[in-house]
């Protein structure tokens, strides 16, 4: 299965219709949106300009933060992570491209709390697939899809963006 | 002199850091890119990564040293990883046995790093040849031999200053070549880096007659030396190790190779001044110089402590990947 550029804007438009209300009911006044390297950061770029967010847009690289450096260790070609917004009391929208283990998104909270206290975090993922190892909940999800282990989402871009299910033996 | 595959694993990648000699232009700039990574850290609240969580890294100093040693301790603390401080009363001699006994001893508290420093050139090597595979050995100074993070974080602060293209840049290193472990490795850095010309300027008395076959060019008059260069790195005129009468006095050091206001006109306008430190103000160059806008020379301090996380982790992820 492939989601190509056309698809991934209807996700998109989801994500956005959501946040819309999120933003307005929970309330989360003045938030700060952080993409996570890399497909994060395309999505994010997206949500930033279409929710007319006022505040610059934040990226974080969390390979400083994987619980897997032991295993796989470390690429040189991290980006440094830029927060162009101070983190305390800040609502922040983390937003990556694929919620699937958690582990992921747990880095990046570990190292925004590095930054500082933030109000709150909300989890924003172009698409949320099965597969969950740690209590890590995405408040606002394009698409949800129940794949098996053996089978894998990637965002490739920045463009055209597309979406790819593999299956691997 | 150095067995250069000793600092790769068998997948080419650092496994100990030791020396310039034999790495390459990859490798230079993965720890260029790392640290660059890194230099990020000091901006966050907290200032430290989990990476080296629960790693134990050893300084092993043999040889008297406060940035070097402080700047490798906040490295290690900043990539979450417990460090030790070990100073060792220098002896003029690397005593085989006893340095064995002291690793074996080290390793038996399963530390996983050793940063040494030593006055014997060879001294990181040897050690590195001898501890057990799971460990990495960094070099934080040996002899008259090499001090590779000094060189790396002084290629990562002209890459700050001048851009990543080092083909376009006159690089020239004045003083003490000839005592200097620092000029020797800055020297095989700034080639593999492939760096358009690099000069040293010196005494006949403190260049070493090897030299000119490291590719370099050879001034004994510091103006006509400077003359257009992008980048002056002033080498510390190393009294402790200055044997004999290579010099007439300070006095005159400073009179014919002290930089000056005045000389510093001779370089391109935007010409960057370094110092690895410590300074003798007055003898290599005068305050106004050290302290003025050419000068990034507390940049480089602070530059070393993101290129030798870049190090250390670089190092630690081959041990981690043979586990």
């Amino acid at each position: 299965m492939s989601l190509t550029d056309d698809n991934i804007d209807a996700l998109v438009d989801v994500m956005v219709d959501k946040l819309r209300l999120e933003i307005k009911n929970r309330p989360l006044p003045d938030p700060a949106m952080v993409g996570i390297h890399t497909g994060g950061v395309w999505i994010a770029e997206r949500l930033h300009q279409r929710l007319g967010i006022k505040l610059p847009l934040g990226n974080l690289d969390i390979s400083f933060y994987r619980d897997d450096f032991t295993r796989i260790g470390m690429n040189p070609q991290v980006r440094p992570s830029e927060l162009p917004f101070p983190v305390d009391d800040r609502h922040i929208i983390l937003v990556d491209d694929v919620l699937h283990t958690g582990r992921t998104a747990r880095a990046a909270m570990n190292e925004l709390f590095d930054y500082g206290r933030p109000a709150s975090i909300t989890l924003a993922v172009l698409v949320e697939r099965s597969g969950r190892e740690l209590p890590v909940y995405a408040g606002i999800v394009g698409r949800s899809i129940d794949l098996g282990t053996n089978e894998h989402v990637k965002l490739s871009g920045p463009d055209p963006l597309e979406l790819q299910i593999q299956k691997t033996a | 002199m150095s067995k250069p595959n000793l600092q790769l694993d068998e997948n080419g990648r650092l496994r100990h850091f030791l020396t310039i000699e034999g790495l390459n232009y990859q490798i230079l700039t993965d720890i260029l890119d790392a640290a660059e990574s890194f230099s990020g850290i000091t901006e966050q609240t907290v200032k430290k990564v989990p990476l080296l969580r629960g790693k134990t890294i050893v300084n092993l100093f043999f040889e008297a040293s406060t940035r070097t040693r402080t700047t490798f301790e906040l490295a290690a603390k900043r990539l979450s990883a417990d460090v030790l401080n070990i100073n060792v009363e220098a002896s003029s001699t690397v005593k085989g046995e006893s340095l064995l006994d002291t690793l074996r001893n080290l390793e038996a508290m399963h530390c996983d790093m050793f940063v040494v420093r030593h006055t014997s050139s060879g001294a990181a090597h040897f050690i590195a040849s001898h501890v057990q595979p799971h460990i990495s050995v960094i070099n934080a100074g040996d002899g008259r031999h090499a001090h590779p993070t000094q060189a790396m974080l002084d290629m990562f602060t002209i890459r700050r200053t001048k851009g990543s293209d080092f083909g376009r840049l006159r690089v020239a290193i004045v003083g003490d070549i000839m005592h200097s472990r620092v000029a020797r490795s800055q020297i095989h850095a700034l080639n593999l880096l492939n760096t358009g010309e690099i000069r040293v300027i010196a005494p006949k008395t403190l260049i070493p007659d090897h030299a000119r076959s490291l590719g370099i060019h050879v001034f004994h008059d510091l103006e006509k030396g400077i003359q257009d260069v992008d980048v002056i790195i002033m080498l510390r005129l190393q009294n402790e190790r200055m044997q004999g009468a290579l010099l007439p006095s300070e006095h005159e050091y400073f009179h014919l190779f002290g930089l000056t206001r005045e000389r510093l006109e001779k370089a391109k306008p935007d010409v960057t001044v370094m110092h690895p430190g410590p300074i003798n103000r007055g003898v290599e160059m005068e305050s106004t110089v050290a302290d003025g806008p050419h000068s990034v020379i507390l940049e480089q301090v602070t530059h070393g402590i993101a290129v030798r996380m870049a190090v250390m982790s670089l190092c630690m992820r081959s041990q981690m990947g043979n586990q």
